[in-house]
């Protein structure tokens, strides 16, 4: 019969060679490295393959810094990017502002004026969406089959009752929620998710902004639909397609209308 | 300056380093450093603790692997720019680390890099990966045993075309 505390995986081997094998198994890990050239000749060659890698790119680290890696220079090109994105998705919806709900936007340039919620929700909400379509581990924090205690934790959070369109039609599975921080407080922000993996996502907060239709704002590789109702701003986003894009958010702002009542969770 | 930014500017040479063992192309690997500080600075609100610096590994992961997947998609043939590698023809130039390592498919790569390189925990592997610690440890496995022949010598059906 084989003792089980004798016998050494090759887990234990890697976990020995990279300093991660509980205390109690190193003295047995040794005497079998002492009994089985095999294991320690494997050993021995990570051993030579790390140090082989520390030498050829550890010095990396101690080489002068360029200029482009100050924390100054990174947190302006953080601004400009920002703000150059804003500034061709400008003139993108530029149309769409003529008739209504404007004057946060016009305001703009106005030293005393603050960004509109519209604009800050937007950047906010295409910002969220770039940071969690990538997480393949925690995307939400409350699983879209708990749909009834996500609407109302969200909805006691936001301070307002919010509505978690069901787009299964469209091909989209709901992931879950999440609670964020949002221009104007909390804010909830909705995944769902197709069966290939792509990934859209719906944010939402308060706004004292005027109710609006749908409106569009193109990114390079994500765009979205937002639109203000009650006192709720929604911003929907995806993967850029606007035909698609358009079809899912009429259907979510089909749903949200408040001029409809709600349909039960 | 903010707790946050002290920890990301302290983070920068181990990251150029991580970038570059990755990559193993000077230039590319400064392009998806300063991509990651920008990332990461723009999120800084959403940030809400916990390790900074796991974090801005798996920042930096996730944007090698768009760009790995973007170079799939557009099959261009690129040459290898690793300054270090030896000169003395094919046949020495093929046993270095950096042709081992290029030789591995990405996940290996990037869980062997992170541990021996970067010296991160298994379970901080594990979180920058996004899976579970077992998968990490048969991805080590894999790229030790792979590395292994390699250096030996035991390269797998080496097509010669003239």
């Amino acid at each position: 019969m084989i003792d089980r505390d004798l016998l050494v995986t090759e887990d234990e081997l890697h976990a020995y060679v990279d300093g991660e094998l509980p205390p109690g198994r190193r003295s047995a890990v040794e005497a079998w490295l002492a009994t089985h050239p095999d294991a320690a000749a494997a050993v021995a060659a990570w051993r030579g393959q790390a140090d082989l890698i520390q030498v050829r790119y550890g010095g990396v680290a101690d080489e002068p810094m360029p200029d482009r890696f100050s924390i100054d220079s990174i947190a302006r090109l953080a601004c400009r990017r920002r703000n150059g994105w804003i500034a061709v998705a400008a003139a993108a919806v530029l149309v769409a502002f003529i008739g209504g709900g404007a004057a946060g936007w016009f305001a703009h340039g106005a030293a005393a004026a603050g960004p509109s919620d519209l604009k800050r929700y937007t950047t906010e909400a295409l910002d969220a969406y770039r940071l969690y379509v990538v997480e393949v581990r925690h995307p939400v924090e409350v699983p879209g089959d708990e749909r009834p205690h996500l609407t109302q934790w969200l909805s006691k959070r936001v301070g307002s009752p919010v509505r978690i369109p069901e787009l299964e039609k469209m091909g989209l599975k709901l992931v879950g929620g999440r609670l964020l921080p949002g221009p104007t407080g909390p804010t909830a922000f909705f995944m769902y998710e197709t069966p290939s993996g792509e990934r859209f996502t719906l944010y939402c907060g308060q706004t004292k902004d005027q109710a609006t239709a749908l409106r569009y704002i193109a990114g390079k590789n994500s765009s979205a639909y937002y639109w203000v109702d009650g006192d709720l701003f929604y911003v929907l986003t995806g993967p850029a397609e606007q035909d698609r894009l358009h079809a899912i958010a009429q259907a979510a702002y089909d749903q949200i209308d408040v001029r409809t009542p709600p349909q039960g969770g | 300056m903010s707790d946050f930014r002290a920890q990301i500017e302290a983070a920068i040479p181990a990251l150029r380093r991580y970038a570059r063992a990755l990559t193993r192309d000077a230039d590319v690997a400064d392009d998806i450093v300063q991509d990651t500080l920008v990332r990461a600075l723009r999120s800084e609100h959403l940030f809400h603790g916990g390790d900074v610096r796991a974090w801005l590994y798996t920042i930096l992961t996730n944007l090698n692997r768009n760009r790995l997947r973007t170079l799939s998609r557009r099959p261009v043939l690129t040459p290898i720019k690793d300054s270090d590698a030896a000169t003395g023809g094919p046949e020495s130039g093929g046993r270095d680390i950096g042709r081992a390592l290029n030789d591995l498919a990405e996940e290996p790569r990037t869980a062997l890099l992170l541990v021996v390189l970067e010296g991160l925990t298994y379970r901080e592997v594990a979180e920058v990966q996004g899976v579970p610690i077992g998968t990490v440890m048969s991805r080590l496995a894999r790229a030790r045993m792979q590395i292994r022949s390699f250096l030996d010598g035991e390269r797998p059906a080496l097509r010669r075309v003239k």
